[in-house]
């Protein structure tokens, strides 16, 4: 049997593509912010003096990296209800996206925190700065800064693993994707035009991360 | 008004088994410029990390200007805005210029406007004659303009007591004059110093007093002339043997 | 009639992780196979080879796996190749394989100091002798927590069979929930089936990666 590649009318669908790759590129962007913050707070409770507050946020960040993310978002997606919460698709897949985020962001982030000299941290302290203080203005920069390139490669497999989220029906680009091949069964021109443009996701993804490494966490050193 | 700028009395620290403080009676006068010396592992560097918190201690009684620092830290905000130190490694905070390093501490401790800390603290890059280089990072100076910029950073916070942690060891030999001049400027307007240090070509110029510490004791102390002229505890004039000898 | 998540119910998904494993073992030793090869162009002499394995890896690091196990899946069949739903997915989890390790040993084996293959060289040794006496195995250790770390991101992949219909770990989860109704313990029983299975590989590599730094 010969196949005859006809790509017209995967992309003539391209506003539906284009809306799908908008979508993922919000609920990413949005879920690797969220994400990133959350993570912050499990770290610093990681790291509390406090063995309680350390240990759940051990087990927190040892549930999610040793569970898929498949699963995860149908443990939210269909479990919440029975909580009696009910959620959109696009909220428990951002949901989801957050929570895995957050644990791995803690874990990377923590490298960085821990990469820190003791001295600057005293030096901090000698000037009369709280820890507050001392975490927010001394620590994080070169914190963040020492793991950039840890955190972006997290958050872009972060973008490609949204492709998941179309299992529970939240609209983006894999599921805008599948409407396409249920119309027009051409399943292999689909999944060729989606991995093109998932490509380009994750290119524009890694060019927008590097310029804001570049703004916000660069200085000389030497 | 008449207590002592310091006062550290029957003082005891321990490492887990190790006893790295011994037993400390100090009374440092306002105004006094000390000299710490003695072999590494002396303790001297740990005695003067406890006069502003950055080690704890488990016996003993530390007042600074009069304020008792309680040894799980009470007091501890009070003291260190009256303490400076300055480090051996600098600690300069990479990420921010060198006037922001110095604006930090005024702006979240002191609550200053950006006015206010920007002017304070190119009045102190001025002092240390660093004041032209304000807008570069740390790592584009040298180690000599890098303690010099510690310094002015820790003057900006208007302390009565300066502690030194061996500020020029890290350096480069050439660099260590303008760091030392900067210092001896210092003592000239008559701030309360206490310094960890082997030049002694330094104590013999500013200090009041030369304490020789060895294996968390106060062996000695005395003038400077008196302590290089005729050191009474065999240990010092083996120290001073050696020190001199280079 | 509806069920309630009972043992039997726990019983059937457990059977089923022996599917993911499964899975998982044979992607990692065939993919293991294509990453060296990926990871020996990498670092090879030739430009041709070097960018081959350099696009080769970037596609597959920069699009999401389920995309790959559909584009395997459905275009097999388009060179002629009629295969099992399980071979394509096999074939799929393994080009992925292939596209990490393939990325994790090229650092490894650009870790191994220089002097290294220049001492060797400088013995007369070839190419296939210096790889495999002298260059992998000391990139082997650099390279294990890495590998064991992928490893566990491979098992968690394999759950993306479920969407294409293949029963193992993640579907069984499925096929359970549709019956009982309780997605909240059936996901968080599957869920927690692949924390047993991951969680030791994970402190095996932490531990092994402490070992390696403490030895520098």
């Amino acid at each position: 049997m010969q196949h005859t590649f006809d790509f017209a009318p995967v992309l003539d669908a391209w506003p539906a593509l284009l809306q799908g790759a908008l979508q993922t590129l919000k609920i990413s962007g949005i879920s690797m912010a969220l994400g990133l913050c959350l993570g912050i707070i499990f770290m610093l409770m990681r790291m509390s003096p406090v063995k309680a507050v350390s240990a759940v946020a051990l087990a927190y960040i040892e549930v999610i990296r040793n569970t898929p993310f498949l699963v995860q978002v149908f443990f939210i997606f269909f479990g919440m209800p029975s909580l009696g919460i009910t959620l959109t698709a696009e909220q428990a897949a951002i949901l989801a996206m957050t929570l895995n985020c957050a644990a791995y962001s803690a874990e990377i982030v923590r490298g960085g925190v821990e990469s820190i000299r003791k001295g600057q941290i005293e030096a901090g302290r000698a000037l009369g700065l709280h820890t507050f203080d001392v975490y927010r203005y001394i620590i994080f920069r070169p914190a963040i800064r020492a793991v950039y390139p840890a955190l972006c490669s997290q958050f872009i497999l972060m973008m490609l693993n949204s492709s998941l989220v179309a299992s529970v029906s939240a609209e983006e680009l894999t599921y805008v994707g599948q409407s396409i091949d249920a119309e027009t069964f051409r399943s292999f021109e689909v999944y060729f035009v989606l991995g093109v443009i998932y490509l380009a996701l994750s290119q524009f993804f890694s060019i927008v991360l590097q310029l804001i490494g570049k703004a916000y966490f660069s200085y000389p050193t030497k | 008004m008449s207590e002592n700028a310091i006062q550290m009395s029957a003082v005891n620290k321990w490492y887990g088994p190790l006893h790295v403080l011994k037993n400390i009676d100090l009374s440092v006068n306002r105004g006094e410029h000390i000299v710490l010396c003695g072999p590494s592992g002396s303790g001297k560097s740990t005695l003067i990390r406890c006069i502003n918190h950055l080690e704890e201690i488990q016996e003993g009684t530390i007042d600074v200007n009069g304020t008792r620092l309680g040894h799980t830290g009470a007091n501890v905000d009070h003291i260190r805005r009256d303490v400076g130190m300055v480090f051996q490694q600098f600690n300069l905070f990479p990420h921010m210029t060198v006037l922001e390093n110095c604006m930090l501490a005024p702006r979240r401790v002191h609550k200053a406007s950006s006015a206010q800390a920007k002017e304070k603290a190119m009045h102190f890059l001025d002092r240390v004659h660093i004041a032209e280089q304000a807008n570069k990072y740390p790592a584009q100076l040298s180690g000599g303009q890098q303690q010099r910029v510690a310094i002015a950073r820790a003057l900006c916070m208007g302390p009565k007591i300066m502690l030194f942690d061996e500020p020029t060891s890290a350096l480069d030999p050439e660099m260590v004059k303008e760091v030392l001049d900067t210092m001896i400027s210092l003592a000239d307007d008559g701030i309360t110093m206490i310094c960890v240090t082997h030049e002694m070509g330094f104590a013999r110029a500013v200090a009041h007093r030369v304490i020789f510490m060895d294996r968390g004791e106060i062996i000695e102390s005395a003038p400077p002339t008196e302590f290089f002229g005729n050191p009474k505890h065999e240990r010092a004039k083996a120290f001073l043997g050696q020190i001199l000898s280079h | 009639m509806i069920r309630s998540f009972g043992t039997s119910e726990f019983l059937f998904i457990l059977e089923a992780a022996k599917w993911t494993i499964l899975m998982s073992v044979l992607a990692f030793i065939v993919g293991g196979s294509g990453g060296l090869m990926v990871a020996l162009a990498r670092t090879s002499n030739s430009k041709v080879l070097r960018w081959a394995a350099t696009v080769y890896i970037q596609i597959f690091q920069g699009t999401p796996l389920l995309i790959q196990l559909f584009f395997v899946y459905f275009g097999l069949p388009l060179l002629g190749i009629k295969v099992d739903v399980w071979v394509a997915l096999i074939i799929g989890l393994s080009l992925h394989t292939s596209a990490f390790l393939g990325e994790i040993w090229r650092g490894s084996i650009q870790a191994v100091p220089s002097g290294q293959s220049e001492a060797a060289r400088a013995l007369g040794i070839g190419y296939v002798s210096l790889m495999k006496d002298v260059v992998l195995p000391q990139a082997f250790r650099i390279g294990l927590p890495a590998t064991i770390g992928f490893l566990v991101n491979l098992i968690k992949g394999t759950a993306l069979a479920a969407l294409l219909g293949v029963v193992e770990l993640t579907r069984s989860g499925q096929l359970m929930a549709n019956i009982t109704f309780e997605p909240l313990k059936v996901y968080g029983a599957v869920g927690f089936l692949y924390f047993i299975i991951c969680l030791p590989l994970t402190y095996a590599s932490g531990r092994i990666e402490r070992r390696l730094n403490a030895g520098h």
